[in-house]
């Protein structure tokens, strides 16, 4: 079987980003932290390359983080492997529209 | 470590050997492009600038034509003036010739048009271009080098792969004593408390947080999310999600030194060494026009959807960090960063190519490109409204 790699890059991330092709509702993924520590999950949604999924359950309301470091808000409840994108994700800055 | 340079008058050295047909103004262009097709060795700048504009952006874009002619990779300069635009030809000749490079300059509206202009451009450019043609490069030290750096077309391979491939070499370059410069300031947006912690005093973390601020400041007056403007539709297909994410993937190109200041957009490099912000933009035709008006000789440009474009008198070279991107434009993309992500090669490893790649295009090489002209779309970054 190839192997369907996620990488972590921080070890506070609550996000992995999936660099595999063909990774849909249900497909077992093996996420790598910068240690090569190896995690397997399901991934819940369609994941294109490249894309994110969360790494453990994140709350609507909580900050999504990746590099360490907060990159937006979560707009719902977020199961662990759901694929985490614009449609779950806010962006917290440059928000003409909120001001 | 030395490279092979052309050392110029000012004690500055360049990587390429260019004469330079700047139009004053954007109604010069298409003289300035057809003296440009004729004559061997030249290249033009085909801005949309200098006319109706305001005081403080008419400053701007001379500023930036006369930084433009400063560049080592340039030789010599012909300015092609309409005669009554906004900008100040005299002073981009006087300031020019300071350089104690040959300087020419012809308005078109004193030759009597168009096709005087071209004919007497075309004379006087073949004469500058036969001048310089014959100069040798010669072993400099790597330190005269000003290195700009930038990404585009990002997804998420770029802030995983190929821009810490720069971030590697951008610390190995501030080791060797040279000048390395970043810019892309709404790409600072989310990851500007990284970048400040790392400012030799707080005077310049206090600048950094002040022109983010700006940037974010002039995008929320729109009164919309950013997202779509920045990041870009293709930066969202690529899987980034908002700015900060797209912004902390982008200062890893920066390296880990500490940031000495922040120059405006005209400026080119005098005595700055080390690591340096230029504020900027991040769109590719403002912000290559910026780094090359710095005076680098060269740019290491990091993407993930695979950005081709260059710029005239300044070698771009692409490092592509998506594997899959890669193998679909190899045509395009100087250096395979992907086989980071793909777990085959290290980032130190990569770095270490690319570093190589690097010293090939400054002593001579084309980048990709380079090689194809690829460079034609570029423009002055602006402030205020065309009036």
């Amino acid at each position: 079987m190839v192997l369907k790699l996620a990488l972590k890059v921080n070890n506070k991330d609550n996000v992995a980003t999936v660099f595999a092709n063909d990774i849909i509702n249900g497909t077992e993924v093996e996420i790598r932290d910068q240690v090569g520590k190896i995690e397997r999950m399901h991934v819940i949604g369609n994941v294109p390359y490249g894309h994110k999924i969360a790494v453990k359950d994140i709350h609507k309301g909580e900050h999504i983080i990746k590099y360490g470091e907060e990159i937006g808000v979560a707009t719902a409840e977020i199961l662990q492997g759901e694929y985490v994108h614009i449609h779950n994700l806010d962006s917290m800055r440059g928000r003409g529209d909120l001001d | 470590m030395d490279f092979m340079g052309y050392v110029r008058s000012d004690g500055k050295v360049g990587a390429r050997n260019y004469v330079a047909v700047v139009p004053s103004v954007t109604c010069a262009n298409d003289v300035a492009q057809a003296i440009c097709r004729q004559v061997q060795g030249t290249v033009t700048y085909l801005h949309h600038q200098g006319c109706c504009q305001m005081p403080p952006d008419l400053e701007r874009v001379t500023d930036t034509l006369i930084s433009l002619g400063c560049s080592p990779n340039v030789a010599a300069v012909l300015i092609v003036s309409l005669g009554c635009e906004g900008t100040d030809h005299e002073r981009m000749y006087s300031e020019l010739c300071a350089t104690g490079k040959h300087i020419e300059i012809i308005h078109i509206q004193e030759l009597g048009g168009v096709s005087n202009a071209i004919q007497q451009g075309t004379d006087i450019a073949r004469r500058l271009m036969i001048e310089v043609s014959g100069l040798q490069r010669e072993p400099v030290n790597i330190s005269n080098v000003v290195m700009s750096i930038k990404c585009g077309a990002s997804d998420t391979t770029s802030g995983m792969a190929s821009n810490c491939v720069i971030g590697y070499i951008a610390d190995k370059m501030v080791d060797l004593g040279a000048t390395v410069i970043f810019g892309e300031t709404t790409e600072f947006i989310g990851g500007e408390h990284l970048l400040a912690r790392r400012a030799v005093n707080s005077e310049v973390g206090e600048k950094i947080f002040q022109i983010v601020n700006a940037m974010e400041t002039r995008a929320k007056s729109i009164g919309c999310d950013m997202r779509k403007g920045q990041p870009t539709p293709g930066n969202i297909a690529g899987g980034l999600s908002s700015i900060e994410e797209k912004s902390l993937g982008a200062i890893m190109k920066s390296g880990t030194r500490p940031i000495q200041g922040v120059m405006e957009y005209p400026e080119h490099v005098t005595t700055q060494k080390s690591l340096w912000i230029k504020d900027t933009p991040g769109r590719e035709p403002e912000i290559l026009t910026g780094m090359a008006a710095t005076g680098a000789q060269c740019m290491l440009f990091s993407t993930g959807r695979g950005a081709p474009q260059g710029f005239p008198s300044m070698p771009v070279i692409k490092i592509c960090g998506n594997p899959n991107t890669y193998q679909r434009m190899e045509n395009d993309m100087d250096l395979n960063a992907g086989c980071i992500i793909t777990g085959e090669k290290t980032i130190e490893e990569v770095g270490e190519e690319a570093f190589v790649k690097m010293l090939h295009v400054l002593n001579g090489e084309m980048t990709k490109n380079e090689a194809i002209q690829y460079f034609s779309a570029i423009d002055i970054h602006c402030l205020g409204p065309v009036i």
